[in-house]
């Protein structure tokens, strides 16, 4: 069952759930594409929307859906993410220097790294202290890890606080211009496609045999000779690294990052999403995206109070469905 | 900072903490007795404090507004944990996270869709309204109230956990839940019954602390992430270490707010002092918590060593 | 000193007043089989996650091949080359027998920290895993999960992951619990082959397994070695009679029932 995450050969399981994330991928594409045709520059950003926030959901899943951990804080690295590509953007534009020292940059290709690694380190620290504990403590100290990073974005004054940062002009990318909307979306496709490749091939790797047995049998990894923490800690930083990227391109799409962006309500709903979409599916996480999206912008067109009937699908997810979308359409529906 | 302002802030400490005591003390019963974790406490918390508000509107009675707030979230604790939490039992943590933030999403909105989202009005009765002279401070009744009723409730709890039968129930429940199952203990009532208690606790907190504050939807996520601090810090399954987790961070966390903005007065000017002191100061109690934790990763009193 | 692979020396643990381990030292020799026996609660357990390093102990010293192991970790005492079966089965239910035992393959083959080729495909690996399982006598069943196996097989899968870390010794702990007659004898067949290349230190209650493998007894009671010798000596020693049984008559075919 496992091995089908790491080869597409086309055994009967198989098949369904890769032409399910084909379905899924072409569904995803056509819409932008129809929608610039049409004119209608709302669904390309709506499109847009999905891609990035599947990416930071992909990032989560490679730690909770393929490494058990249940981390209540990743809207920290999602937020530090957005912050990087907004405070590169706010001194490009003013002309300012950050922190009076480092001159910024309006450059996509060199705001991410950055915001790679920033979170690369954070994720280190936070994670080499979290991963000695476990169960519930675990999950209580990644949110007050993440809750501190929230108040100190709050903190954060000439970055506006809590009213938050605007982007006034969107970075740039070598190629294309970040301005147009099918341009952007093609972009963040591209990257959610190559955060899901990565995903993919770690999984199949050496590292990924470990890691799937650090989240099955723990016991019996350390006494196959592999340390558990080591592996975790690496899932765990390469996860963050994921949802920071999505973080900064989040960003750029909204011309806006604030201290939102790093609540403990938002780690939650990038939770919901990966549970939603199928625990450990590789695809999960653009399922459980489009669905809250979806949800969130038609529904939340209807009433403030759709959060409610996320709640009601979320329980139903849980008590009754629990491979979530893609178990459902692939008919096994198995728990991560 | 004069004598007077120490004491009365450390009053203050106290009285926060006694709040968040009631709170945790509910929370770590529910994760010793029955291994869940319960992220929909905080709604508890607002419905008791809805429920408060609402009885004391049409009654006049602020009493009987207490009254109703803690049995109301008693009742919406004995409808949830019938009909949701007890499936989650023998779930592993993701599932009861999830399935209980669903439960906060959902109480939350339905509050909203049932009274608005405007706050309701909630007053200290009058009677309670003034201030009281201990010594050289001064300091409001209301919150020597609060302390009052937190210090019974942890005397009640004490007498019951320690007294009663179903202390006693629920003392061999956290140490073996399959054993009193096998001696003939309705486990089901008692953990209901269990949840229900931590349900009334919350409700109770809220509507105190409504009377201080506001009544608002989402007025105890605030005050949900503390408690699991708390209990965390004091280790989960331990009243005694919620007690003093409470008490811990009650006081760091007031005294802390108050300090550390007139701390950075000192090389700073005071509107830059304010934000990061008081950024600082929300930061405190992680970090403790995670000092703590690094130390003893299950907390300072656990229940199961 | 004699050839031993493993020694521990003078080790106590004690969990508040309860003395788990008292002073307890024994070996194990190069070649044979030494069984640990005692009534329950003596400390069988205790003393074997001390050893194999998920229990630190609170002084002693084990060594193995020579190296002072007492304060690694339970994966690094796996690398050096300590293999360990558990008493309830520690397998990865979901996931295949091979795909089991190839975690200890790759284990002493190589970092894990490689994060590109697939494992699927690693044929070493697959190779190496599959040496192992044929060595108790499951390869055919390497494609199906653990879970489909039955509890005689899942102890030779225990032992097949052993195996696959090529170790020095093997510490095996009740290996014959729940076993019918003829897992039994099964497992005792592979074990007797196992024991010139790699020596055991094996937990058992099942006197009839005991007798016939082990060359040494240890018996532990309380905490402590209150016998230790050849598995001839120990049979007739009246003392241990008294102390394990309780009765002056050690049948060899009868069971201990605790």
């Amino acid at each position: 069952m496992i091995n089908s995450i790491t080869s597409l050969n086309f055994t009967k399981n198989m098949s369904r759930e890769s032409w399910v994330n084909l379905l899924l991928l072409v569904v995803i594409v056509s819409v932008p594409i129809i929608a610039t045709l049409m004119d209608e520059v709302y669904y390309v950003n709506l499109s847009t929307r999905i891609i990035i926030i599947a990416m930071a959901a992909v990032g989560l899943n490679f730690a909770l859906g393929f490494g058990g951990m249940v981390s209540f804080g990743h809207a920290a690295f999602f937020g530090l993410g957005g912050y990087v590509a907004g405070i590169a953007a706010f001194h490009a534009f003013e002309g300012t220097l950050f922190l009076g020292l480092i001159p910024t940059s309006d450059q996509m290709l060199l705001i991410w790294p950055v915001a790679l690694l920033g979170a690369a380190m954070i994720a280190l620290l936070i994670g080499a202290i979290s991963l000695r504990t476990q169960g519930v403590y675990f999950i209580m100290i990644t949110l007050a890890f993440a809750q501190m990073i929230y108040y100190f974005s709050i903190s954060l004054t000439t970055y506006g606080g809590e009213d938050g940062l605007s982007i006034i002009l969107r970075n740039n990318f070598a190629i294309g211009n970040s301005n147009n909307p099918l341009h952007f979306f093609a972009l963040c496709f591209f990257a959610l496609l190559m955060s899901l490749w990565l995903s993919h091939r770690m999984v199949g790797s050496r590292f990924g045999a470990a890691l799937t047995m650090a989240k099955l049998n723990e016991t019996r990894l350390a006494t196959a000779g592999i340390e558990p923490y080591s592996i975790r800690l690496v899932a765990f930083v390469v996860s963050a690294m994921i949802t920071a990227f999505a973080g900064a391109l989040f960003a750029d799409l909204n011309g806006f990052v604030d201290p939102s962006m790093l609540s403990w309500h938002r780690s939650g709903e990038i939770i919901v999403i990966v549970v939603l979409g199928g625990v450990g599916r590789l695809f999960g996480p653009i399922a459980g995206a489009i669905a809250f999206v979806l949800l969130e912008t038609f529904l939340g067109g209807f009433t403030d109070r759709w959060q409610l009937f996320l709640g009601l699908v979320l329980l139903g997810v849980v008590l009754f469905a629990r491979g979530g979308l893609i178990g459902l359409m692939t008919g096994n529906a198995r728990h991560g | 900072m004069t004598l007077a302002l120490t004491l009365e802030q450390l009053l203050n400490g106290i009285q926060f903490g006694i709040m968040l005591f009631l709170m945790a003390s509910g929370l770590t019963l529910i994760f010793g007795v029955m291994g869940l974790i319960n992220l929909a406490h905080g709604s508890l918390y607002m419905v008791g404090a809805f429920v408060c508000a609402y009885v004391t509107g049409i009654t006049g009675s602020f009493w009987l507004g207490l009254l109703a707030g803690a049995l109301g979230a008693a009742i919406m604790g004995v409808i949830v944990e019938v009909l949701v939490i007890r499936r989650l039992y023998q779930r592993d943590h993701l599932d009861q996270v999830l399935a209980t933030f669903a439960l906060i999403l959902i109480l939350s909105e339905g509050t909203a869709l049932v009274f608005g989202s405007q706050p309701l009005w909630l007053d200290i009765p009058s009677v309670l309204k003034g201030s009281i002279e201990l010594g050289s401070v001064v300091y409001p009744v209301y919150r020597i109230l609060i302390i009052i009723v937190g210090v019974l409730v942890a005397l009640g709890l004490y007498l019951l956990i320690s007294r009663t039968r179903i202390g006693m129930k629920i003392r061999a429940g956290e140490n073996d839940r399959e054993m009193i199952g096998a001696l003939g203990v309705n486990i089901s009532v008692l953990y209901t019954f269990v949840f229900a208690v931590g349900a009334a606790l919350a409700g109770l907190a809220g509507s105190l602390v409504g009377a201080l504050q506001s009544v608002e939807v989402g007025m105890g996520e605030p005050v949900l992430i503390l408690a699991f601090v708390v209990i965390v810090i004091g280790g989960i399954g331990s009243i005694k270490g919620a007690l003093i987790g409470a008490m811990l961070v009650g006081i760091v966390d007031t005294l802390g707010r108050v300090l550390l903005p007139s701390f950075f007065q000192w090389f700073m000017e005071p509107s830059a002092a304010a934000s990061v002191g008081s950024a600082l100061a929300s930061m405190l109690i992680y970090l403790l918590m995670a000092i703590i934790l690094a130390i003893k990763p299950k907390g300072l009193f656990p229940a199961n060593d | 000193m004699v050839d031993s692979i493993m020694r521990i020396q003078k080790l106590y643990k004690s969990f508040g007043a309860l003395k788990a381990t008292d002073d307890v030292s024994l070996d194990l020799r190069k070649g044979e089989i030494h069984a640990l026996i005692g009534p329950n609660g003596a400390g069988k357990s205790t003393l074997i996650s001390q050893i194999a390093g998920s229990l630190k102990p609170d002084s002693g010293q084990i060594f193995l091949d020579g190296e002072d192991i007492t304060q690694l970790s339970v994966a690094a005492r796996a690398v050096k080359g300590l293999g360990r079966c558990f008493q309830v089965s520690s397998l990865a239910m979901p996931l295949s027998v091979r795909r089991n035992v190839m975690i200890a393959s790759q284990a002493i083959t190589g970092s894990s920290f490689r994060f590109w080729k697939a494992v699927e495909s690693d044929k070493a690996l697959i190779a190496a895993a599959d040496e192992a399982i044929d060595m108790v006598g499951l390869l055919d069943r390497a494609d199906e999960p653990a879970s489909y196996l039955s509890h005689g097989e899942r102890r030779q899968l225990e032992v097949g992951c052993a195996l696959a870390l090529k170790p020095k010794l093997l510490l095996l702990d009740e290996p014959m619990a729940g076993l019918g007659a003829g897992g039994s004898e099964r497992l005792t067949g592979l074990l007797e082959s196992l024991k010139l290349d790699i020596p055991i230190l094996l937990i058992e209650h099942d006197m009839d397994a005991v007798f016939r493998l082990a060359d040494r007894i240890s018996v532990l009671v309380y905490g402590q070695i209150v016998a230790q010798g050849t598995s001839h000596k120990i049979r007739h020693d009246p003392l241990v009679r008294e102390a394990y049984l309780g009765s002056s008559d050690l049948d060899v075919t009868g069971e201990v029932y605790d």
